[in-house]
């Protein structure tokens, strides 16, 4: 495949009136790349994803695809496909019809059609369902047929619109496997928005991480949910949520410590990137992070537990500091401690995560 | 434990006792008076109809005695032959059929262009930004509500300007365009109904403004079209006066036809031939809705429901 999958948004601006949705936005998305538009809704990465897609027209800026400049150009014209949350299959046509109907008004040959049709419905094991018509097919079965009307167009570029969102959690993951597949196998580029933080984990390559028509994190999951770049990225990615602590971090003999009431955190393994400010801040700590019990070390700090909800694979345990400080922790699944219980527990510096108390911009 | 509470009073008694299973259903003074309302009512409107149907199968010595509610003593169906095919318009006596047939002519183009027409604009303006697509709907609204009579006079200056006289063709015209500001109105709102992610989809896959609109959202449109299809029949079918200005001599529709039959008779009046006319003219739409209600209703509610 050459080059024709690299999907490249210069300066784009987007506005309905007065009301600017994106304000030069610039995003470089690789060949082959499964890239996330993360966010909640009303972020506009619905809005990005459609502008890409061509059914958007930008006010300023540029897209390019596969090399080209396609910002004037119409959706068919792009080189890309495109799956939707609600399927927007054909009511009319049958899983077969669907799927041919780009190809038919493309004017491509019969055969070609017929063979392109009988590929995707294998790939996604729809060969049975073909002559069905998309009200005869349960959720999952309508989301393939989508995903199946997009593969048969045989693009660089496929564009994913919360195309999970509709389904129950099982089949949520099901199809996140197959879409996984998809990519390893197809190498095309994927661009998939959605608003659950699992999918975006799961899937992607890198992920952009937006809010309010802006781009506030571009990186690897790992990188997304292990040092986000500030207090929204931290918040919205990961579940159970990660807690907050509002302290101040103060100079100490052995490096900087943080302190928030009873709670002295040191910080000496934390890559600050800056020189270390003293003064204020918000640190940031994961469930899963949180050492308890003889794991926390010498400089723990007691803790009582409040509430433990059991969850399958593992248990979340709520806390409560001396100070009055709430927060959450992630324990193995036999944990036996009841509400009432107390429980050392510490904050190890490599994995926290320092904000300012201001914008929330990683310290 | 079954049958008796702990305490060990028998469930029978319980039950015998307080509310329990099916609520029972009773007919309460109130439900009455509803239902005595409603029988009223229909017989009241059914009541003309009664008179039309067995006046229009009574001989006309049987109708001169005046008992307009009693069944037929004689029960006949030369008015209704004589309405069809040889009732006097004037000097030709070759009864309503010659209506019914230019109806037909009338009807049929009719009716498809302005749903055609339509459904297109409709279509344009609910998915297409269209420039000023708003004010554009805002016009037609209004049109929509003005009496079309304000509109005769203008019309004909139009069409004589423009060298159309009375024809087959300027009927159909007059009825596509009085019809346009409804079928748009009705087909532009069931399309915003529809899901705009299904249009995204057609152009994403390479659709054009004809394609998507005659491959995906005609085909949806099938409840949508049969509601069109009754309000235009029903419409164009009981349309009298265009008929009569725009249709010509010789194209003249069924309901004009019939006016000239029940008021150029001389003499007695054959009420039981006006009668069976009236009837016959009636049929069509009469017809259309017995045959479509339940489609119809469907059509109506089809907006609320997914597709």
């Amino acid at each position: 495949m050459t080059d024709r999958s690299s999907v490249d948004i210069r300066n784009a601006t987007i506005g309905f009136g007065a009301v600017k949705v994106l304000e030069r936005l610039n995003l470089d998305i690789a060949q082959s790349e499964f890239l996330v538009l993360l966010g909640p809704s009303g972020c506009g990465k619905s809005t990005l994803l459609n502008a890409i897609a061509g059914l958007i027209d930008v006010t300023d800026g540029e897209i390019w695809i596969g090399g080209r400049n396609v910002t004037w150009e119409e959706p068919k014209d792009r080189g890309i496909a495109m799956v939707f949350q609600s399927y927007a299959l054909y009511p009319r046509m049958s899983v077969r019809q669907n799927m041919s109907f780009g190809l038919k008004v493309a004017g491509t040959p019969q055969a070609e059609i017929d063979a392109r049709v009988n590929e995707a419905a294998q790939m996604l094991k729809l060969t049975d369902l073909l002559d069905r018509k998309p009200a005869a097919l349960s959720g999952g079965q309508r989301q393939r047929v989508a995903i199946g009307r997009a593969l048969v167009r045989k693009v660089g570029v496929y564009l994913f619109d919360e195309p999970l969102s509709n389904l129950d959690a099982q089949l949520r993951a099901e199809l996140r496997v197959e879409i996984k597949r998809l990519h390893a196998r197809l190498g095309a580029t994927m661009i998939y928005v959605t608003h659950d933080q699992i999918e975006a984990l799961t899937l992607a390559d890198r992920i952009a991480v937006m809010q309010g028509g802006v781009i506030q994190q571009l990186d690897s999951p790992q990188k997304i949910y292990r040092e986000p770049l500030n207090r929204f990225v931290a918040s919205f990615v990961g579940s159970p949520a990660m807690n907050f602590i509002t302290g101040a971090i103060e100079p100490g003999a052995a490096g900087p410590v943080f302190v928030a009431g009873d709670l002295r955190a040191p910080l000496a393994g934390y890559r600050f990137r800056a020189a270390a400010p003293a003064g204020p801040a918000v640190l940031g700590i994961r469930p899963e992070h949180v050492l308890t019990g003889t794991g926390a070390g010498p400089g723990a700090v007691a803790a009582t537990v409040e509430m433990v909800e059991p969850m399958g694979a593992d248990t979340l345990v709520w806390c409560r500091l001396g100070s009055g400080l709430a927060f959450s922790l992630r324990a193995e699944a036999g944990f036996a401690l009841k509400p009432g219980d107390g429980l050392p527990v510490s904050f190890p510096a490599e994995a926290v995560s320092l904000f300012d108390t201001g914008p929330g911009d990683r310290l | 434990m079954f049958g008796t509470t702990a305490a060990g009073v028998d469930l029978a008694q319980l039950k015998a006792a307080g509310p329990q299973g099916a609520r029972p259903r009773r007919m309460t003074p109130a439900r009455w008076g509803v239902y005595v309302f409603l029988i009223l009512t229909a017989l009241f409107f059914l009541a003309p109809l009664y008179v039309m149907i067995v006046t229009s199968l009574k001989p006309m010595e049987e109708i001169r005695q005046g008992n307009i509610i009693a069944l037929p003593m004689a029960l006949t169906f030369d008015a209704w032959a004589k309405a069809w095919s040889s009732a006097c318009t004037g000097l030709n006596c070759n009864g309503i059929r010659v209506g019914f047939f230019n109806s037909v002519k009338i009807l049929i183009p009719s009716v498809g262009v302005s749903i055609l027409i339509g459904s297109l604009t409709g279509y344009a303006l609910s998915f297409w930004r269209v420039r000023g697509a708003n004010v554009l709907f805002a016009a037609m609204m209004i049109v929509a509500f003005i009496p079309y009579q304000i509109f005769i006079y203008p019309l004909v200056r139009v069409f004589s300007f423009l060298g159309m006289g009375q024809s087959l063709g300027t009927i159909v015209v007059v009825h596509t365009i009085f019809g346009l500001p409804t079928m748009t109105l009705l087909f532009r709102n069931y399309f915003a109904s529809l899901p705009l992610e299904l249009f995204k989809a057609a152009r994403v896959d390479g659709a054009g403004f004809f394609q998507i609109y005659w491959s995906i959202m005609m085909p949806m449109s099938i409840p949508m079209i049969v509601v069109a299809v009754i309000l235009q029949v029903t419409g164009i079918w009981n349309d009298f006066i265009l008929g009569l200005v725009f249709a010509g001599r010789d194209n003249l529709p069924m309901t004009v036809q019939l006016n000239n039959i029940v008021n150029s008779t001389q003499g007695e009046r054959a009420y039981n031939v006006d009668m069976a006319a009236t009837m016959l003219t009636a049929l069509v739409p009469l017809v259309v809705y017995f045959g479509s209600g339940r489609w119809f209703v469907r059509g109506i509610a089809a907006g609320a429901v997914k597709g």
